[in-house]
């Protein structure tokens, strides 16, 4: 069954990929669409039978990839629980936004084309998840990779879309730098890259060191730090993060689906799926803990002056892979699982919504421009508002449960950092609630802004200097009438509202609650002394209310600057320009990074180029020796001079010379 | 077969085209078309009959097969031919993209064609007579003579500056063999024989394998190129003709590395030992550097040729890591780059056949009117960058990996290739393909003809074939390579090897 599971979507691909144009665009749609969605009910079925019943793990080998030497590699799929919840994540967002892009797109005349990228990027992220190995889990890292490439460029007309996509390769091609150096060094310890093997020897691995990089490293830390630098650059972590949200630039649909839901979760999966060798490398889990948790901040508080509605939603999807992290760091890797499950469809849900907006605002996405679309569209407004509720962690939807359970478990750790990561995401709950109603209120709510001319702007519009959208003003000079979507795109939106409210609930004593160990069964490890979710449980009362109390400060905020008093979010940018401005421009970081590597790499290269290869190698090699060799030659010809006392001349000289050496030499 | 072997079939094969083309009288259009049908079914049987020999090479032995010997010029000196799992795969990929370069000179080529048909022909009996020779002296008689056609083809057939290009190319090409011809005559003056498979059992004291590795380096050195010798590469590349950039970087850059595999890394243990601490500086300069100068570069054959560079660099740092997954992936590594940047140079002389010029910035947006040219190029483009799934992968993944459980420090600064290369290729990409198409020239432009997807076709689906499933070429080198590896270590417990140990202390 997993075979046709992983299968289809490949299937799919080939044929709206190679066939696109003589099937036509409705049958491409059709045939992805359909294979999508039996995947996913087929992904259930495994969900059931793996991971709420009682089948073990099962690895089916479909063929050697390659073995060289003690390196083997095998094409093999590998079903356990862990293993079928991301196949109903990934199956099931993905079948929905085929189904979703069916209305989306419908303008679009290269449609054979998306549908073939959503299907090939489907498949991808099976092989990534089905992996039995660390070079088949890479060799779908990198196949997302590429589908995200080509899905942020799909519109490769658009210069922003090009460079956006050729970033998100690049910088995702830095994480994947440590990947590799990870898979090199796991292969140096323990001979083999397949899973079953690298965790047997795990245990035994514990305090042992090896010797990279000129120096004796405790080998389990080296290790998981270098995989872990794959999974900062796939879930864009602190310092990899820039090409998110540029990564905005591609299809919505798209975003739900990649930059939201799944690709960007492989680095969440990766570590759970690695726990084994996590679990005995307690300072690699605490640089998890610190790197998570930074990124949860840092990227709430640029969410909350974004004014591109999908960027506010990138960033939230930042900060919340940052909790995720938080999660896995503090130990708990059903924690960090359980938010990734939940997070899929209140987050797909958030980005479908957004699309619903822009398609509703004729791809307007500037919520600037927005407002007052409540009774436009109302059917997107409460699900937009149910997926709000969702991730800022309301009681009871799937948000509550399983984001206030890593900051319970942040509380409860010991581990190194875990204090750090407690406050920074307790106050990002705040932030989260504020940017999201921001979000809900600048576009539902108030008087509508999208028939006004500039004008009438939002304050904020003066210090903005990076409004990538200015060439969608044209929009606003006609007046629009918004309207809501076709039931292609509200079916999934509904679908993925009864997720967000109530995923939480249905599953949170299978991930992280009594019963976990019998709905893992050993997918993922927890040593002999990893208590955490034990410890959790046991947390005062006042750290479950904390978070409920910043709630609702973030939620009253929102209220207060974005339908009380409009007037007000000017006025806190005008009373700390320096910090607005900081904020608004993303820490600096897109900055920063140009400065430090772009155009270095440029300037370097250019140097070498100029300097090196025709400066020094050329003049000095062959360039040199032909023109020495015409020197010389000219000087021969000199030579030549024809008369006779010329050569007596030099044969006297010559003798002179050699006499001398001959009598120096004899001497000695 | 016919009184002599298949190998020997294989080498003379083409010289059968040769002399119809030469029998070929008059300049008009059907005498063209005649000589280019000649050379072309010439280059398939070949081509076929490689397939054949593959198809009964033992890849179960590392023994060489297929061998003829048969005297020659008396005193030592004989003409013998034979291959092993790690020159096979290169016959074998000579024989193969040699149809992809008569294709691809279809209509390109304008005067004395019959002259570019006969000196391609003459160099693809030299070049696989380079893999193919068990014997030193016949091994340099075709690995220098396969200088002259190329010379001749780059400067009849080339650009502008083909006059510069082809004798940098000859100079920097013949100062490197002249060494090795010195150290050839050495080594004959040790052994008695110039016979390779005495030549691989025989133990050259420490001292002299310094020097004869060296003699040997030179030569190898400029062919594969390592930097710094490898500034004659951009320019022969740019100036030569399509079909010239899909051997030099196909086939002629290989041979570097098959000399490295077949000479210093087997018969001159100790001093390869001694020196792989400068072939891995040079490949990571290499790597690291060309990167930086492809990325900045405006021309795209240049551009790729820089890339080719980093791509050998690799090749070479695999091959010294003395690992089985260091030199079989640099074997692989080899070969797949024989496609992929084959397939990159065809790929440029599509658009270059239609515009007549290589700038990038005379390009953009072909997309909206080359789409499949947009598939074509997009996978050789991942198949540069490395993809999992392409067969670039393969030979990255196993030279890095080889190379770490040698030396980490290497591996670490050579993986920093994997987002270099990735930067390049893509703006590459960007630049030439993606975009809108506003160049008023560029607005008639036709998407590939037949002619053009038989070219690049199955080259898409090799590309991926091996990505996929690579066995076919590691399962045929491994033998070979195990051996080596073995032979190898041997060498290193040998009590003799002061050189070695000396080295390995200093470590």
């Amino acid at each position: 069954m997993i075979t046709v599971v992983v299968a289809l979507p490949l299937l799919g691909f080939l044929i709206a990929g190679l066939f696109g144009k003589q099937i036509g665009v409705r049958a491409s749609e059709l045939v992805t669409t359909t294979f999508l969605m039996v995947s996913a009910v087929l992904s259930w079925v495994l969900f059931i039978q793996h991971a709420l019943g009682s089948q073990p793990e099962s690895v089916s080998l479909i063929t050697n990839w390659f073995t060289v030497g003690a390196v083997k590699v095998d094409w093999a799929l590998r079903v356990d629980a862990l293993t079928a919840v991301m196949l109903v994540v990934v199956n099931t967002v993905s079948a929905l936004v085929h189904l979703y892009s069916m209305g989306y797109m419908h303008e679009d005349p290269a449609r054979p084309r998306f549908f073939a990228y959503l299907s090939l990027f489907t498949f991808a992220m099976l092989m990534l998840v089905t992996a039995d190995n660390l070079v088949q889990m890479f060799f779908g890292w990198e196949g997302v990779g590429l589908a995200s490439y080509l899905l942020i460029g799909f519109w490769y007309y658009k210069p922003s879309a090009n460079a956006a996509a050729i970033k998100a390769f690049v910088v995702n091609r830095v994480g994947d730098f440590g990947f590799l150096l990870g898979i090199f060094t796991v292969f140096m310890i323990t001979q083999s890259v397949s899973f079953e093997t690298i965790f047997a020897s795990a245990p035994g691995l514990a305090n042992k060191s090896i010797h990279v990089f000129g120096h004796d490293f405790d080998a389990m830390t080296v290790a998981c730090l270098l995989l872990f630098m794959g999974a900062m650059g796939k879930s864009a972590q602190f310092l990899l993060h820039t090409w998110l949200p540029d990564a905005m630039e591609g299809p919505t649909p798209v975003s739900a689906l990649i930059h939201a839901a799944t690709m960007v979760t492989a680095g969440v999966f990766m570590v759970a799926r690695l726990s084994p060798l996590f679990e005995q490398a307690p300072i690699a889990l605490a640089f998890v803990t610190i790197v998570g948790a930074t990124t949860c901040f840092f990227a709430a508080t640029i969410g909350c002056v974004q004014n591109d509605i999908k960027r506010v939603i990138a960033y939230s999807t930042c900060s919340q892979l940052g909790y995720m992290f938080v999660g896995l760091g503090v130990g708990g890797y059903g924690l960090g699982v359980f938010h990734l499950f939940t997070h899929a469809f209140f987050k797909a849900l958030l980005f479908l919504c957004a699309g619903s907006v822009i398609h509703a605002m004729h791809h307007e996405q500037d919520m600037r421009h927005m407002g007052g679309l409540r009774t436009k569209i109302p059917v997107t407004f409460w699900t937009m508002l149910i997926g709000t509720c969702a991730l800022v962690g309301f009681p009871l939807t799937s948000g509550y449960f399983s984001k206030d359970a890593i900051i319970e478990a942040a509380f409860a750790s010991h581990r190194t950092g875990a204090l750090y990561a407690y406050v920074l995401t307790t106050v990002a709950v705040g932030l989260t609630s504020f940017y999201s109603f921001r979000l809900t209120f600048m576009t539902f709510c108030g008087a509508p802004r999208w028939q006004a001319t500039h004008g009438d702007d939002h304050a904020i519009a003066t210090h903005d200097g990076h409004d990538a959208h200015a060439s969608h003003d044209d929009h606003h000079a006609h007046a629009l009438d918004p309207h809501e979507s076709p039931k292609t795109m509200l079916v999934p939106l509904l679908v993925l509202s009864v997720g967000a409210l109530f995923a939480g609930a249905a599953f949170s004593s299978h991930f992280i609650g009594e019963s976990q160990a019998e709905f893992w069964k050993g997918a993922i490890f927890y040593g002999p002394d990893n208590h955490i979710l034990h410890d959790m449980e046991e947390v005062p009362v006042v750290v479950k209310w904390i978070p409920m109390l910043l709630l609702a400060g973030g939620f009253l905020v929102a209220c207060y600057g974005y339908l009380w008093r409009p007037s007000a979010p000017a006025a806190w940018a005008r009373t700390a320009p320096g910090l607005y401005r900081f904020v608004l421009n993303k820490w600096y970081f897109d900055e920063l990074y140009d400065v430090l590597f772009v155009k270095p790499a440029f300037w370097i290269g250019r140097v070498l180029w100029h300097r090196g290869d025709q400066g020094i190698i050329d003049r000095f090699g062959p360039d040199g020796v032909s023109a020495s060799v015409v020197v010389v030659t000219r000087q021969a010809v000199k030579l030549q001079s024809g008369y006779i006392y010329h050569y007596a001349f030099a044969m006297l000289i010559g003798v002179t010379v050699f006499i001398t050496w001959y009598l120096v030499g004899g001497v000695r | 077969m016919f009184g002599f072997g298949i190998l020997t079939c294989l080498t003379f094969l083409p010289l059968v085209g040769v002399a119809f083309i030469l029998c070929l009288r008059g300049d008009d259009e059907a005498t063209w078309q005649n000589a280019k049908y000649a050379a072309l079914i010439t280059t398939l049987v070949e081509m076929l009959l490689s397939f054949y020999a593959w198809g009964h090479f033992d890849t179960a032995s590392s023994a060489f097969q297929f061998v003829e010997e048969r005297g020659w010029f008396g005193a030592g000196l004989v003409y013998k031919l034979g291959v092993d799992g790690m020159s096979f795969p290169f016959v074998v990929l000579t024989a193969f993209l040699m149809p992809f370069c008569i294709l691809a000179s279809w209509v390109s080529i304008k005067v004395r064609l019959k002259e570019y048909l006969i000196a391609f022909l003459v160099l693809e009996t030299l070049m696989i007579g380079v893999f193919c020779s068990l014997d030193l002296v016949l091994f340099y008689l075709f690995f220098e003579g396969g200088l002259i056609p190329m010379f001749l083809i780059i400067g009849i057939w080339g650009g502008k500056r083909r006059i510069y290009a082809s004798f940098k190319f000859f100079l920097y090409t013949l100062t490197g063999s002249l060494l090795m011809l010195l150290a050839i005559m050495a080594m004959y003056g040790v052994a008695g024989t110039t016979d390779i498979t005495v030549l691989l059992k025989t133990h050259f004291p420490p001292g002299m394998q310094t020097w004869l590795w060296l003699a040997f380096f030179a030569s190898f050195a400029v062919k594969m190129p390592m930097w710094p010798v490898h500034t004659w590469l951009p320019d022969a590349h740019v100036e030569a003709p399509t079909a010239g950039s899909v051997i030099l970087a196909g086939i002629m850059l290989k041979m570097g590395g098959y000399g490295f595999l077949r000479f210093s890394l087997p018969m001159f243990p100790d001093a390869s030992v001694y020196f792989a601490p400068l072939v891995f500086s040079l490949s990571i300069i290499a790597i690291i550097y060309t990167s930086l100068v492809a990325l900045v570069q405006e021309d795209m054959k240049k551009l790729i040729a820089y890339s080719s560079v980093a791509h050998m660099g690799f090749v070479t740092m695999g091959l010294f890591s003395f690992t089985e997954q260091g030199i079989q992936g640099a074997v692989f590594q080899m070969v797949s780059h024989g496609i992929v940047s084959g397939a990159l140079f065809l790929c440029v002389g599509v658009v270059y056949d239609r515009m007549h010029t290589r700038d990038i910035a005379a390009y953009g947006g072909l997309v909206n009117r080359m789409p499949r040219y947009a598939v074509a190029f997009m996978v050789f483009t991942m198949a540069n960058v490395g993809l999992p799934g392409t067969s670039g992968f393969i030979g990255e993944f196993l030279t890095l990996l080889g190379t770490f459980q040698v030396n980490s420090w290497v591996a670490l600064f050579a993986t920093t290739g994997v987002i270099l290369s990735a930067a390049y290729a893509l703006y590459l990409y960007r630049r030439v393909v993606f975009g809108v198409l506003d160049k008023e020239n560029l607005k008639t432009i036709l998407d590939l003809s037949p002619r053009e997807l038989v070219l690049l076709v199955p080259l898409v689906v090799l590309t991926i074939f091996y990505g996929v499933h690579p066995s076919p070429i590691l399962d045929g080198s491994s033998a070979s390579v195990a051996a080596l590896v073995k032979s190898h270590e041997v060498a290193m417990a040998h009590p003799t090897n002061k050189l070695a140990s000396a080295a390995k202390a200093a470590e």
